[in-house]
């Protein structure tokens, strides 16, 4: 069949090679994991299977279940964040679909969409298929891929329509802090761009709290924030994630979700609502879980010679390597079975290191450590 | 959280995790992780460290029972005395003095199942102030010190993904 220029055009991710390396193999810790090794908290999962025992399976309102998008409003205002469940909240089917319909709802043909990098695969592609035009701004090793204003201004982002955040980030760990958003901030007023903002591991921070650029003064109005329910409630499964914004954006992207997808599925929705009310305990048990995890994966990759700078947020370390990231995971992958995905996967900067997720047991991390360090050993 | 409590939460999933990995997973420094044990250990929060066995799959492995304890207290005779005396007999595994329709829940460990009976009927019933004992045979196992028995991996992610 004769395809579109657009989806023939669309790169493999390059995640996808390392996904069928792996699978050949039957002996592979792995190491490459996007998404948590909890499951769902069980009064969560209750509720899902008791609002399907009493036949909840209509559909909901476009913009998500009125209790479910008042609860989300609650819910954010521990980060500050104060949205209206009646016009400024959306909810979606997972955090990806948000942050497709934000480019489809904010990015005209043309427009420059500006993209820290390295990060989640996703936003390239998303832009392009908005008919936006990717801009890389490159963040540093020795800026821990915090953003800051002359990277923003290095890669010329002032002529850019929009700018991407993803923090704490995916494939590095990295979180930003108040002040270092207040220099981001500052640019995007500056420069007049909007921003989406993707936290959908806000839940996962260590040692100090999640912080927003949509808090700093005068973002508000030129922000949306995408979250969901995927990683800190272990719900990835379940598809259900949600967009926070001005009425205006919401309102746009809510009429382009009640065409493409009309509402997102209704027994995440029940289940979320739980998870929502009754479910922090199991959070910050997992949140402490993470932790020392990720205190051991840090100081071991340290102890072996592969420097690691200490995450603050989401459950990747990311190694410095010390050269061909992708030889380096194809012939520790060939040599140990240990599967970890080559920082170069996602974008400028993540060249030289690997991407380690910790979620997975700490049986399986230090097995794999162990192994991860005699195969640095064998090649010195 | 303090020291002591972050190491015992480490220590309860794991008894068996070396003091360097303890500081790791924990931030401390390992004098501080060695020191929290010593003090959990002085302070009698920490009685021991103990395998959790599957015995089912042991050859001539043992057999357990829960056992419901009856009491009538006197004057002279409270609850610390009754159990001071059951918890002396090395076949009780745990003893815990409980609320609800009776007083004490016995674990018991034994060779087999006429082991259990003979100590049940010999030893504890006939204390005077025991007066009804009734014994739960443990037919299987799926769980123990919060550890899942089962076979294999049941993790069905994608082992690689974005």
């Amino acid at each position: 069949m004769r395809l579109s220029d657009r989806a023939r055009d669309l790169p493999e991710s390059g995640i996808r090679k390392f996904f069928e390396l792996a699978e050949a193999r039957d002996d592979v810790i792995s190491l490459g994991v996007g998404e948590p090794d909890f499951s769902a908290p069980w009064a969560a999962r209750t509720a899902a299977i008791d609002s399907l025992e009493r036949g909840k399976t209509s559909y909901t309102s476009n913009r998500g279940m009125a209790a479910l998008r008042e609860r989300i409003a609650d819910h954010h205002e521990r980060y500050d964040q104060s949205y209206d469940p009646a016009e400024e909240v959306l909810v979606t089917t997972g955090a990806s679909e948000a942050v497709d319909l934000a480019f489809r709802a904010l990015v005209d043909p043309g427009d420059t969409v500006a993209v820290h990098e390295p990060t989640y695969i996703s936003y390239g592609p998303g832009i392009e298929l908005a008919g936006g035009e990717q801009l890389t701004v490159p963040t540093r090793a020795g800026d821990d891929f915090a953003l800051t204003r002359e990277s923003l201004e290095a890669a010329g982002a002032a002529e850019a329509d929009l700018l991407v955040l993803c923090y704490p980030n995916n494939p590095t760990g990295a979180t930003m802090t108040e002040e270092e958003y207040a220099e981001v901030a500052a640019f995007c007023r500056d420069e007049d761009l909007r921003v989406i903002a993707d936290e959908i591991y806000s839940a996962l921070t260590y040692g100090a709290d999640h912080a927003s650029i949509a808090t700093q003064p005068g973002m508000r109005e030129r922000t949306v924030v995408v979250n969901g329910f995927s990683k800190a409630y272990a719900m990835t499964g379940l598809r259900l994630g949600y967009a926070l914004g001005p009425a205006e954006a919401i309102d746009a992207m809510n009429r382009i979700h009640q065409y493409t997808m009309l509402s997102a599925p209704t027994t995440p929705q029940y289940a979320a609502i739980e998870a929502l009310d009754r479910c922090d305990e199991e959070v910050t048990e997992m949140v402490d879980e993470y932790n020392r995890r990720r205190r051991l994966v840090v100081s071991r990759f340290n102890e072996m010679g592969l420097d690691t700078f200490e995450p603050g947020g989401a459950f990747y370390a990311f190694p410095d390597c010390g050269g061909d990231d992708e030889a380096f995971a194809e012939e520790l992958l060939e040599a140990q079975g240990v599967a970890v995905v080559p920082g170069s996967v996602f974008g400028e900067g993540g060249e030289g290191h690997l991407r380690v997720s910790y979620a997975t047991s700490m049986r399986e991390l230090k097995e794999a450590t162990d192994r991860i360090a005699a195969f640095v050993d064998g090649r010195d | 959280m303090d020291a002591e409590r972050e190491v015992l939460d480490v220590l309860a999933r794991n008894a068996r995790e070396d003091i360097d990995d303890i500081a790791a997973q924990t931030g401390l420094d390992a004098d501080a992780v060695a020191a929290a044990i010593d003090a959990l250990e002085a302070d009698n929060v920490v009685h021991g460290y103990q395998a959790v066995v599957d015995w089912d799959r042991v050859d001539e492995g043992k057999i357990r029972a829960i056992v419901e304890i009856n009491v009538e207290l006197d004057r002279e005779t409270g609850y610390e005395q009754v159990a001071d005396r059951i918890a002396k007999f090395p076949a009780v595994d745990a003893l815990h003095l409980v609320s609800g329709d009776y007083d004490f829940a016995v674990e018991v460990l034994g060779e087999n199942m006429q082991d259990v009976s003979e100590f049940i009927s010999e030893q504890v019933a006939p204390m005077p102030a025991v007066t009804q004992t009734v014994t739960h045979y443990i037919m299987d196992t799926y769980k123990d010190g919060g550890i899942r028995f089962e076979d294999g991996d049941d993790d069905d992610r994608l082992s690689v993904s974005p």
